[in-house]
């Protein structure tokens, strides 16, 4: 998103603060999550794809909630409402194709009016028969969570993304010799896609309560988190979302506040890192040691500056629309160690991944027949679960190692406290600074190390910056 | 008890603040914040003038602040060495040095000899070219480097920056009218002070939101410091570009003129004598810069994309006229380097073109210094 796609939001999330009767307010908020699924797709090369891939969203979106709705819910005359409201954005949308005007809300001109209703009508088909013949039993949750899993993996994996890319240009009648992995950059899709498969399990487990339509695609959707999270819970949402809105002097300075830091921590900061952040290019041309470690360190402020003032932003404009996102970052580079680190980096993510992942997989090796020793658990849930949220930024051998670089690094710290945990007495005061200081050190470092793989494109020239960080190259 | 804040109140406040300080930056104006600079202490002095059109990947960029351009040069390192000759070498894109690294420019390559004067002052060169086709604009950047001290200053000159209409257009020209307007006035020069190709700011230009462009442009230079010390590059270095052209049509119009005769009042020779007068009594040793002499198509009628035969014959003996009016230091190298040595452009070498203009200029260089 670019700072005016940014300001835009400001300004539409404080008019918005201005409603206050909560029903009203869900409509408000239902309308401009849809039309910013449309807006802020970036434009893409294959034809009509900028418009086909969010409107895919709102389907993936629907098709979540019929999955997961008690059936008592899903009938007509609970959501028609709703249906109409998606409905005539959508082909208010597409019109916008014959007024001859830039186009405001969509990447670029919107397919031709037909094959949109026609879209629309496969949906709705789609949508019906799975709500009349589904049952949110286990084996289509199931199906449903695999699909989705396909799909993000297709998006990820770029030989994949690529081939389906020049699928859809053949199919278009473009050149396919130009596709590329970018061709299908679908905004929003990494969070809808976790925020799905969390409603999904907690449909399964039971824990998801009865939601509404409107309420399920604006927790879907909800503008100021599309696209950089964070991933709020269901429950926690709706909390926020069914109270009328009044907002203290408290909330909007607050709000204020965190757009402010936001604003500044992205657009200023992590946008000036990043002319000197280490990547692909200049990993090859730095000249000495000392600089390739000022370049590395540019990139681990730059990416903890651009995720957090991102999440800052969207705090700040949740909170004036009455809705109290969950924290994302908490100082997390001065953590004394890595399991603190990862306690305050995109903690909604983690925490997703503790709960759909780690957790169940540290019960089911618990519970196995064979008995497996505590540490072999302890290392088969931690390298699974970092290199699975390695592989959520992109499937490639170095977002592999980095997930195996945080996973063995977090197995160490874990050996290592239950090591030292009967040993340690009270230390005198200085020297508990001085460890903790040390501590935080080497955490930071470590973590700073771990962005080699992340920042850049292979294992070959991760290497080369290993050996030139440590005057080997 | 604490009153509760009210928003509206900190809104407005911060508001009539930021337009209180957007109108002190207006009015106080801070001109040489330039010079507040990280290259010569944080890190190494650039090699040439800042320029850069694919900032990302060349670690460049252009502006237009001379202080701030200067501060991040070389020359502008510490003080002047008692036992330091120092040369500047001003001029176009040929003397910055298109396609070329640092070392391998004019400039560069002079420098790397470890020349010395008669008297054992080791000759420095400082490459203070721009890629812009002005006299004019080779004459604010002279000016202004007149600060430091030079011992000897090199101009190479090419018809293509003598045209009058040309002097004011370049953007670095048009957007330093102040710096511009005083060399016209100082050196009576034939050209409006109010031309409308200089870009003149108001009140509002100035303030805080309305510099926000140049501010950014300040910091920018600073942050691609550290590319540049950490990797030496200021420049994208292309494996494959178009060669200066070598066919031609039959157009052999120059200046909009058809010949046999350039009309010497659409050529700007009185900037180079005021170039002279700036330099003072610092030597100064004009170069007529090698072009490019092609054997395509209709090289009968042109030399090259610039320069129709009829034009460049008479600007090269217009130019020696002047010499000898002025009795200035001059080097005519207009031949001296065979077509192969050419890179994107009819002024643009290669290293081994650079070498052989090195060569010529070494031998006047090393002469000057022992006068």
């Amino acid at each position: 998103m670019t700072l005016a796609d940014t300001l835009l939001l400001i300004g539409v999330a404080g008019f918005l603060s201005l409603i206050a009767q909560p029903d009203r307010r869900l409509y408000f908020l239902l309308g401009l999550s849809v039309l910013a699924v449309f807006a802020f797709q970036p434009a893409l090369p294959v034809r009509g794809l900028d418009f086909w891939l969010p409107l895919a969203t709102v389907a993936v979106t629907v098709t979540g909630w019929v999955l997961t709705a008690p059936r008592a819910l899903r009938t007509w005359k609970s959501t028609w409402r709703t249906s109409l409201i998606l409905g005539l954005i959508v082909l208010a949308l597409a019109l916008t194709r014959y007024l001859n005007l830039p186009s405001l809300f969509t990447a670029s001109l919107p397919p031709q009016i037909e094959f949109v209703v026609l879209g629309l009508g496969g949906i709705s088909l789609l949508v019906f028969l799975l709500a009349r013949y589904t049952d949110s039993g286990k084996a289509s949750l199931v199906f449903a969570s695999l699909a989705i899993i396909s799909l993000f993996l297709i998006l990820k994996t770029p030989m994949l993304a690529t081939w389906v890319a020049a699928a859809l240009r053949s199919w278009n009648g473009q050149s396919t010799l130009t596709a590329t992995a970018q061709d299908l950059r679908w905004l929003g899709f990494s969070y809808i896609a976790f925020r799905l498969l969390h409603t999904l399990r907690d449909r399964q487990t039971g824990r998801l309560p009865p939601v509404g339509l409107a309420e399920y695609v604006v927790y879907m959707l909800f503008f100021p988190a599309l696209t950089a999270g964070p991933i709020d819970r269901i429950e926690r949402f709706l909390t926020d979302l069914r109270q009328p809105l009044a907002l203290t002097p408290e909330d909007w300075t607050e709000a204020g506040r965190r757009v402010v830091v936001g604003l500044v921590k992205k657009f200023v900061l992590a946008d000036s890192l990043a002319l000197i952040a280490l990547n692909g290019v200049n990993a090859w041309q730095v000249h000495t040691a000392g600089w390739t470690w000022v370049l590395l360190y540019a990139f681990t402020f730059q990416i903890y500056f651009d995720f957090s003032g991102y999440t800052d932003i969207a705090i700040g404009l949740g909170r004036l629309l009455g809705i109290h996102l969950p924290e994302n970052f908490s100082a997390p580079y001065l953590k004394p160690n890595l399991t603190q680190f990862w306690n305050n980096w995109h903690m909604t993510l983690t925490q997703w991944f503790r709960s759909y992942f780690f957790n169940p997989l540290t019960r089911a090796l618990r519970s196995a027949k064979k008995q497996l020793p505590t540490p072999l658990i302890i290392l088969m849930a931690q390298i699974s679960t970092m290199v699975l949220i390695g592989l959520w930024h992109g499937v490639s051998a170095n977002f592999v190692l980095w997930g195996l670089w945080h996973g063995t690094g977090l197995f160490i710290h874990n050996r290592w406290s239950e090591f030292t945990r009967p040993r340690s007495g009270h230390l005198p005061r200085p020297w508990a600074k001085v460890l903790g200081a040390g501590s935080t050190l080497l955490t930071f470092q470590y973590v700073a190390l771990g962005w080699v793989f992340f920042a850049l494109p292979d294992p070959a020239t991760s290497w080369h910056v290993f050996l030139k960080l440590f005057g080997l190259a | 008890m604490q009153n509760p804040v009210s928003p509206l109140r900190v809104l407005a406040k911060a508001l009539l603040l930021f337009a209180a300080f957007n109108l002190v930056v207006a009015a106080w104006a801070p001109v040489h914040l330039g010079d507040l600079s990280l290259y010569g202490t944080v890190f190494p002095g650039r090699m040439r003038l800042p320029f850069g059109e694919d900032s990302q990947h060349a670690y460049n960029l252009s502006l237009f602040n001379l202080d701030a351009m200067f501060s991040s040069q070389a020359l502008a390192e510490g003080v002047k060495p008692a036992n330091e000759f120092r040369v500047i070498v001003i001029g176009d894109s040929s003397v910055w040095g298109i396609l070329l690294r640092p070392e391998e420019t004019l400039s560069g390559q002079l420098d790397a000899q470890g020349l010395a004067t008669c008297n054992g002052r080791r000759i420095r060169v400082y490459n203070l070219g721009y890629p812009t086709i002005s006299l004019t604009k080779d004459l604010m950047i002279l000016n202004y480097a007149m600060r430091y001290q030079p011992d000897l200053v090199v101009w190479p000159v090419t018809l293509e920056a003598f045209p009058i209409d040309q002097q004011l257009v370049s953007p670095i020209v048009a957007n330093n009218a102040g710096a511009v307007q005083e060399l016209i006035a100082k050196y009576h020069l034939p050209f409006n002070p109010h031309d409308p190709a200089l870009v003149q700011i108001n009140f509002w230009q100035r303030t805080l939101v309305g510099q926000r462009r140049n501010l950014a442009d300040l910091l920018r230079l600073q942050l691609y410091g550290v590319m540049w010390a950490s990797t030496g590059i200021d420049q994208t270095y292309p494996t494959d570009y178009p060669p200066a052209q070598t066919d031609f049509d039959t157009d052999v119009t120059f200046d909009g003129l058809q010949g046999p005769q350039l009309d010497q009042t659409r050529l700007a020779f009185d900037v180079l004598g005021a170039g002279a007068a700036a330099a003072g009594k610092t030597p100064l040793l004009l170069v007529n810069e090698p072009t490019l002499i092609s054997a395509g198509k209709n090289s009968d009628l042109r030399y090259n994309f610039f320069y129709p035969r009829w034009a460049y014959d008479q600007y090269r003996q217009d130019l020696a006229s002047q010499v000898v009016l002025h009795d200035w230091n001059y080097l005519d190298e207009w031949n001296l380097v065979p077509g192969s040595d050419f890179t994107n452009s009819a002024i643009h070498l290669n290293p081994a073109g650079e070498r052989l203009l090195v060569e010529q200029v070494k031998t006047s260089i090393l002469s000057l210094s022992c006068r």
